[in-house]
């Protein structure tokens, strides 16, 4: 397993995904004589985990059972430890496509947080980019080194303890993209400029409020970059539902034996009209909305760095 | 200039660009002495190659490009305004240039920035207007009159955009964004092993290509005589790209499912020519049934000035040979050794590719088509390896709904979610912060999920089990649920 190479068996060592079921999942750390607890019993390492191929059904102590996944940046994002606010995979999908990256890109980022975009970044550019990543908390950058050691991505990332808006990201005229989420982005546009190649490249700083948006664009123009945009990308996921709705009772049936006046797509009804059409229902699959979405999560600005 | 030498790439002739004028692009192919027309300008591109790409131009009045230099704003002398418009009549003559004054202008070869300036001069109203009514009226002019274009390498970012807002039917209505959380929620990277599975011109490809980067393989599966790639070749991608690229017919699936795959039998010289026959007969009645797909993508390919896919091409031939072999025998005798050339390579693309599905241990399916995207998951998951990522397109929600079903069904896959995604720009200037006006309706729908080993045996029973662990709605859901 690496987080930027597919393995088809679980190894020692290796940080796998515990699918419980339904969004319910859980990352472990995979090592010969440890045990996992989950709400279906106690699972072995060595003997249910170790020599497993990813994705198989794994039976726990009391009968139930799980699913053991290979690791994703995705999956990771949706269980990694948070120590701070995280960017979800809809902004990091767009951020990943806007900024061009793609194999061998070098990319700048700042402030590396939890590292949930860091690795979806370092997937993108392996095997020959490189990931900058600054972190001004000493404690955060620790802790990142030691995942992505763990994770097997070490050699293509460097984290650089740092403030970012004071000294700027440690390199210059390298990178192809650089990305901000820092409280003050405006602060480090100057240095996000050096970082980028003479050549061009990109910039996207991502901020949650609309005032951080509008210093950070007038400090990208007077900074000579150019293609400036501000976007937001909200996700709207559903939940897939056969819905019934009951027929009105109109007082029709008796007299009319056509049940031709109402479309129903259920045909089993148009065999007795009439008799049971107080209790006929109409099904269809839907996809309703959840209840609740995520309205917001951060503007996304992006730019270029123009060749003069 | 020497700086130059250590920076980026050049403007090459037969290279693949894409010109920018403000947010609207177009890709060409740098040829010289070929004229184009963008945004109602004609002109050439033999000045541009040699420079850099990302260098802007202006056209002169021959026709030809000029790089442009970064001029310093004239800035309008004291800056006069207004407060509001309560005064501001529109009475249609405050412009004192009339069309033929301005023409007259152009006609003369006089630079865009100088007219811009005139008509401002020659605006009554325009030192009553705010300013940031001045501001908007300067932009708006400029907009018209400075036409400046930038050549810019291609790039999946580029191309989605332009193909969204120039041609969406012929991707299917897949909004860039939503092609950008294809490409994350498949993990598409280097080294993968990916199916692919698309009827949006090529772009999809292209873009798994791009995230590639040329390392590990993809095996596109094509409805009709052959893929179509006329975005793809948009990206200009080196030829390196192509080695790992394979293609598979959709109407051989089946079959190779079943293990009753003919290629498979059939011989590897390329001399026997009563396997050739039956070969080539299979091609006519697959090309029959599938006509009226192949046809719509042909001509959906010509608007893109791309010429057709080598298979197409081939296959064509190999029809007409069919109908008129014996007219034509004694002259063709070459042209059928290098047909049966053509199409012995083809079988034994087709040879390799087949391998490749056989081993069902794919790393990635994504499906983006005009076809119903339920048969085409079920039958195409089958050469996916368990804990892979799949990611199906459709323009519309309701196909996704059956889909989704069918699969709890199968079972064999967890973590399914149907979505979609808003994309909302925003103006962003001083004190005129809001969103844009206009924003896209609708750039389709995604359903994604995991695979996990299908345990045949006792499918029914777990499905069940599924269904109870996962049907749960949204009461559940918190919040922080939904981000993933």
């Amino acid at each position: 397993m690496s987080f930027v190479e597919y393995g088809d068996t679980i190894k020692d060592g290796d940080t796998a995904i515990v699918f419980l079921g339904h969004e319910s999942m859980f990352p472990v750390k995979v090592q010969h004589g440890s045990v996992t607890q989950t709400k279906y019993g106690v699972i072995r390492h060595s003997t249910d985990l170790i020599g497993k191929k990813y994705g198989s059904k794994v039976t726990c102590s009391k009968g139930g059972w799980v699913f053991i996944l290979h690791p994703t940046p995705e999956l990771w994002t949706v269980n990694l430890p948070h120590r701070t606010q995280i960017l979800y995979s809809t902004d990091i999908s767009v951020i990943t496509m806007m900024l061009e990256l793609k194999p061998g890109s070098i990319v700048c980022e700042s402030g590396t947080g939890s590292g949930s975009l860091s690795h979806a970044l370092i997937r993108t550019v392996a095997p020959t980019g490189h990931l900058y990543t600054v972190e001004f908390h000493q404690q955060r950058a620790e802790k990142a080194r030691e995942e992505f050691r763990e994770h097997g991505v070490e050699h293509l990332v460097t984290v650089t303890n740092q403030d970012v808006c004071k000294n700027g990201f440690g390199v210059s005229d390298i990178a192809d993209a650089v990305f901000l989420d820092i409280p003050s982005p405006w602060e480090a546009i100057g240095h996000a400029k050096s970082a980028l190649k003479a050549e061009g490249g990109r910039i996207c700083s991502f901020s949650p409020c609309i005032e951080q948006v509008q210093r950070t664009c007038l400090a990208m123009e007077e900074y000579g970059f150019t293609e400036i945009n501000t976007l937001e990308i909200l996700l709207r996921v559903y939940s897939v539902r056969t819905i019934s709705l009951q027929i009105p009772d109109l007082g029709k049936a008796a007299e009319d034996n056509s049940s031709a006046g109402f479309d129903s797509s259920n045909p089993s009804d148009q065999g007795s009209p009439g008799t049971n059409l107080q209790q006929g229902t109409v099904q269809f699959k839907s996809g309703v909305p959840l209840r609740e979405m995520v309205g917001h999560t951060g503007y996304l600005t992006f730019a270029t760095k123009s060749l003069f | 200039m020497a700086v130059e030498g250590r920076l980026g790439p050049r403007i090459c002739e037969g290279d693949c660009a894409v010109l920018k004028r403000g947010d609207v692009f177009k890709a060409v192919s740098v040829l010289r002495r070929r004229k184009i027309t963008f945004e109602k300008q004609g002109f050439y591109l033999d000045n541009a190659i040699g420079h850099m790409y990302g260098t802007t131009f202006e056209v002169t009045s021959d026709g030809n490009l000029q790089p442009k230099r970064e001029v310093e704003e004239t800035t309008t002398e004291t800056k006069e305004a207004g407060t509001d418009n309560r005064n501001i009549v529109d009475d249609g003559k405050s412009q004192k240039l009339t069309h033929d004054d301005i023409k007259a202008l152009k006609d003369k070869g006089i630079k865009g920035q100088e007219i811009v300036q005139q008509l401002i001069e020659n605006s009554t109203t325009f030192r009553d207007k705010t300013e940031f009514a001045q501001d908007k009226y300067i932009k708006k002019k400029k907009k018209k009159y400075e036409a400046v274009i930038t050549i810019v390498k291609p790039s999946t970012r580029i191309l989605s955009t332009m193909y969204y807002a120039r041609e969406p039917g012929k991707i299917n209505h897949l909004r860039y964004d939503t092609l950008a959380q294809m490409l994350t929620l498949g993990n598409v990277r280097a080294g993968n092993k990916m199916v692919v599975m698309e009827t949006c011109a090529g772009l999809l490809l292209g873009a798994v290509m791009e995230r590639m980067g040329g390392y590990g393989s993809i095996i596109q599966m094509y409805p009709g005589g052959g893929p179509v790639r006329a975005a793809t070749s948009c990206f200009g991608f080196p030829k390196l790209f192509f080695n790992k690229l394979h293609e598979f017919p959709l109407s051989k699936v089946d079959s190779l499912l079943c293990g009753t795959l003919s290629t498979e039998t059939l011989p590897s010289e390329p001399e026997d020519a009563a396997l050739a026959e039956e070969e080539m007969n299979g091609l006519v009645d697959e090309k029959q049934t599938s006509v009226q797909g192949t046809e719509e993508e042909s001509s959906a390919e010509t608007a893109m000035e791309i010429n057709q896919t080598e298979e197409q091409e081939t296959m064509d031939i190999n029809v007409e040979d069919a109908e008129f072999k014996e007219n034509k025998e004694r002259e063709n005798k070459e042209n059928v050794r290098e047909k049966q050339r053509k199409q012995w390579e083809r079988r034994k693309k087709l040879t390799e590719a087949a391998a490749l599905l056989r081993e069902k241990n794919a790393d990635g399916l994504l499906v983006a088509s005009k076809f119903h995207p339920t048969p085409l998951l079920l039958s195409l998951l089958e050469f996916v390896a368990p804990s892979r990522p799949f990611v199906v397109y459709c323009q519309y929600k309701e196909p996704l709904l059956e889909c989704y079903t069918k699969l709890r069904e199968r079972g064999g896959v967890v973590n399914l979610k149907l979505s979609e995604t808003w994309l909302r720009s925003y103006q962003v200037l001083p004190d005129r912060s809001h969103p844009k006006l206009t924003m896209s309706g609708g750039g389709g729908y995604l359903l994604s999920g995991t695979t996990v080993v299908l345990d045949k045996g006792k499918s029914d029973s777990s499905n069940l089990e599924a269904l109870k662990m996962e049907e749960p709605s949204s009461k559940r859901c918190k919040v922080q649920d939904l981000h993933c």
